[in-house]
This record gives structure tokens, C-alpha cells and sequence, in this order.
């Protein structure tokens, strides 16, 4: 039985981590990746010490700092289940069964999906959620961006640079995000900006050829190559049912990281936390392995 | 003997960064398209791989889509 097992390994559970190895915690860090939603960011440029660094940059700093401590660490691996027995906590995932006197959940969000015919079909064929990876491919190509926030302004920009027509489809009656990314999206020649609309189904037949869009109750369809979704994030809580969330589905915590459950813990974008920022949930994971630590030393 | 291993990536792309670390530490030597800027590479990617999404690794006429640790090692015979 490990004292600690931390889920995720992204700035709030590498963060623990690091805390958790230098207490001399047996730990356990259990994840599908490394670096998290931080991997995946652009240009960095509020993670204090550094002025400028780039997300996988930073990702691998944190790596690094983790496999300098030598801890365990289960990398592609999806908790399915988590379970506090007497005197235990059982971590069920996709390869094997864990158990440990203490758990930090540091799971963090995850792109939220259209829900519409298509989507699944066409995933990695043309429909992508991740702009800065698989955007490239789609030079000279028209493609459409799904969503009208800051996320989704950064991959039309993106986008606007190398595709050929750039359509933004946008739910709300303006786009949201902020307002120097939304005039040089207004002002591009080859972006096209649909308020008040949303996506009803992806078609094609091996790869994305269109989408159906439906704008005050008008159907149209937009010949695409391309479709970039951006609609958001949502917590990767759905696993724990035990477990108190808020309305939007993250994990409810006190000042020390404290769940509802006794034992385990919580941190990072998971969480009900304000604000999610990469130093944030850094801060965050810190304080959990201080709490969880704090816990073992008081139920020896 | 060395197998003859491709990489079809973008340089952004935090996958695409963890298959290559991973390749470097297991000491394999590997061929890497940048398929940001070669399309013809890039439209070699999908039409083998039946899909866009990156990475892509090809290992002797193996192809894997994304970084899946247990199917490269295996192909690789690690």
C-alpha cells in the first residue's frame, strides 16, 4: 500500500508530487500524460521566472524536476475508479488496482465536445481539438473554428495565417474573448463569422467535407476540410460520484485541499478552485501534498 | 539491426515531443518529417495512416497513430 497516490501529472500533480518525494512519501503518480493542459499551451508568459517559455518547454521542466526525485509514476494510464474502503483508498485504472492511505486528485479539465452526429466519426479525420498541433495540415484548405472565446480566437488566428477560408462558428449573439484578438479576426480578408450559430453535424465520408450549421433556425452547410473545436473545458471528475462537486462539475475543496471524503485530496483545474492558471494549480498541488502529509502523520 | 523508423510530426505538438524523446532514450535513430512545412510528407501521412491527427510513427511499414508506448515498443522489439 502506497502513503499517496496522485492522479494526473500535469502543474498540480507534478507540483505535489515534487512536495510529496521531498517528505519521503511512498508515492505513486498515476497519468495519462505528462504536463497536462500546459503541454498543449502556446507562448507562456506569467509563470513567474520565467519570462518567456513555451508550453511543452515548461512541461518538460517539470518532468524533469519530478524524475530527479525518482518517483513512481504509471504514464498512460486512465483511473476508472476510485473507492475509500476502511483504513484504504482503492485506485482502479485501465491496467491494474492501487491502494493507498491517501489520495490527491489533480485530473484537471478536458476539451468539451459538440455532442453532434460526425464528431466521433471524423475525430483526427479533419475534426481536431487541438489547433496548435494539427493545424499545419490544413494549409490552403477551408476549415471552421467552433466556439467564439479566447481559445478559439487563438486557433482562428492561427488558422487565418495558413488556411485558405476561415469560418468561426459562434453560439453566442458576439464573440467573446479578448478585444485585440477579436478585431484582427473581424478584420482578416478570408474569416467569415457566424453569431447566433451552432453546429448541428459534421459530414463527409472518409475525411470532414462539410458541416451543417444552424443560425436562427436557418440550415445551411459549409464545404470544410477542417473543423476546430473550442468550446471549452470540462473537469475530468466524472469518475469520482462519491465525491462533491459544484454545478459545473468540479471537485469542491477547502482552503487545504480537502474533499468531502477523508483522505483525499484534491487541486488544480479540477477543482472548484478560482481561476485556473498554471501557477495556480502549481500552488494548488503544493498545498495538497503539504495537507495529505500533515493527514498520514496524523493517522499513522 | 537498426529498424527503420519515421516520425510524421509538427513542432508543437506535445505527442509529437514525447515520441521523440522516448525514441532518443531508447537510443533508436529515426527519420523526422515536419509536416507543417512538407506537405508532401503530410498528405504521405494521411494517406497511409487513414487520418490526420499527429504523431504518426512508421516503424518498418508499421504505422502507429499517436504516442502509444506499448505498440512502439513492441514494434521496435523493446
Amino acid at each position: 500500500m502506497y502513503d499517496l497516490i496522485i492522479i494526473g501529472a500535469g502543474p498540480a500533480g507534478i507540483t505535489a508530487s515534487v512536495y510529496a518525494a521531498r517528505k519521503k512519501i511512498n508515492l505513486l503518480v498515476i497519468s495519462r500524460d505528462i504536463g497536462g493542459q500546459a503541454a498543449w499551451s502556446g507562448d507562456i508568459e506569467n509563470y513567474t521566472g520565467y519570462q518567456f517559455i513555451s508550453g511543452p518547454d515548461l512541461a518538460a521542466k517539470f518532468e524533469e524536476h519530478m524524475r530527479k526525485f525518482g518517483i513512481q509514476l504509471k504514464e498512460g494510464e486512465s483511473v476508472i475508479g476510485l473507492e475509500k474502503k476502511s483504513g484504504s483508498i482503492e485506485v482502479k485504472t485501465n491496467k491494474g488496482q492501487y491502494e493507498a492511505k491517501t489520495v490527491i486528485i489533480a485530473s484537471g479539465k478536458r476539451s468539451k465536445e459538440l455532442e453532434v452526429p460526425g464528431e466521433k466519426e471524423f475525430k483526427n479525420k479533419g475534426l481536431t481539438y487541438c489547433a496548435t498541433c494539427d493545424g499545419p495540415l490544413f494549409s490552403g484548405k477551408d476549415v471552421a473554428v467552433i466556439g467564439g472565446g479566447n481559445s478559439a480566437l487563438d486557433a482562428a488566428l492561427q488558422l487565418i495565417r495558413i488556411a485558405r477560408h476561415v469560418y468561426i462558428i459562434n453560439i453566442t449573439p458576439k464573440l467573446g474573448g479578448d478585444e485585440i484578438m477579436r478585431q484582427q479576426v473581424i478584420a482578416a480578408k478570408n474569416a467569415t463569422v457566424f453569431n447566433d450559430a451552432k453546429v448541428t453535424q459534421v459530414l463527409g465520408e472518409k475525411f470532414v467535407q462539410a458541416i451543417k450549421i444552424s443560425q436562427q433556425s436557418k440550415e445551411e452547410t459549409l464545404k470544410v476540410e477542417g473543423v476546430f473545436v473550442e468550446i471549452g473545458l470540462i473537469p475530468n471528475s466524472e469518475i469520482y460520484p462519491g465525491i462533491t462537486k459544484n454545478e459545473r462539475g468540479e471537485i469542491i475543496v477547502d482552503h487545504y485541499n480537502r474533499t468531502n471524503l477523508e483522505g483525499i485530496f484534491a487541486a488544480g483545474d479540477v477543482t472548484d478552485v478560482p481561476e485556473k492558471q498554471i501557477i495556480i494549480a502549481a500552488g494548488e498541488g503544493s498545498k495538497a501534498a503539504l495537507s495529505a502529509f500533515r493527514y498520514l502523520m496524523q493517522h499513522p | 539491426m537498426a529498424k527503420s523508423v519515421k516520425v510524421y510530426s509538427t513542432p508543437t505538438c506535445p505527442y509529437c515531443i514525447r515520441t521523440k524523446q522516448f525514441l532518443r532514450e531508447n537510443n533508436v535513430a529515426y527519420e523526422d518529417y515536419d509536416v507543417s512545412v512538407d506537405q508532401v510528407k503530410g498528405q504521405e501521412m494521411i494517406d497511409r495512416s487513414g487520418q490526420m491527427g499527429v504523431p504518426v510513427i512508421d516503424i518498418e511499414g508499421t504505422v502507429i497513430v499517436g504516442f502509444d508506448k506499448e505498440k512502439i515498443k513492441q514494434a521496435l522489439g523493446l
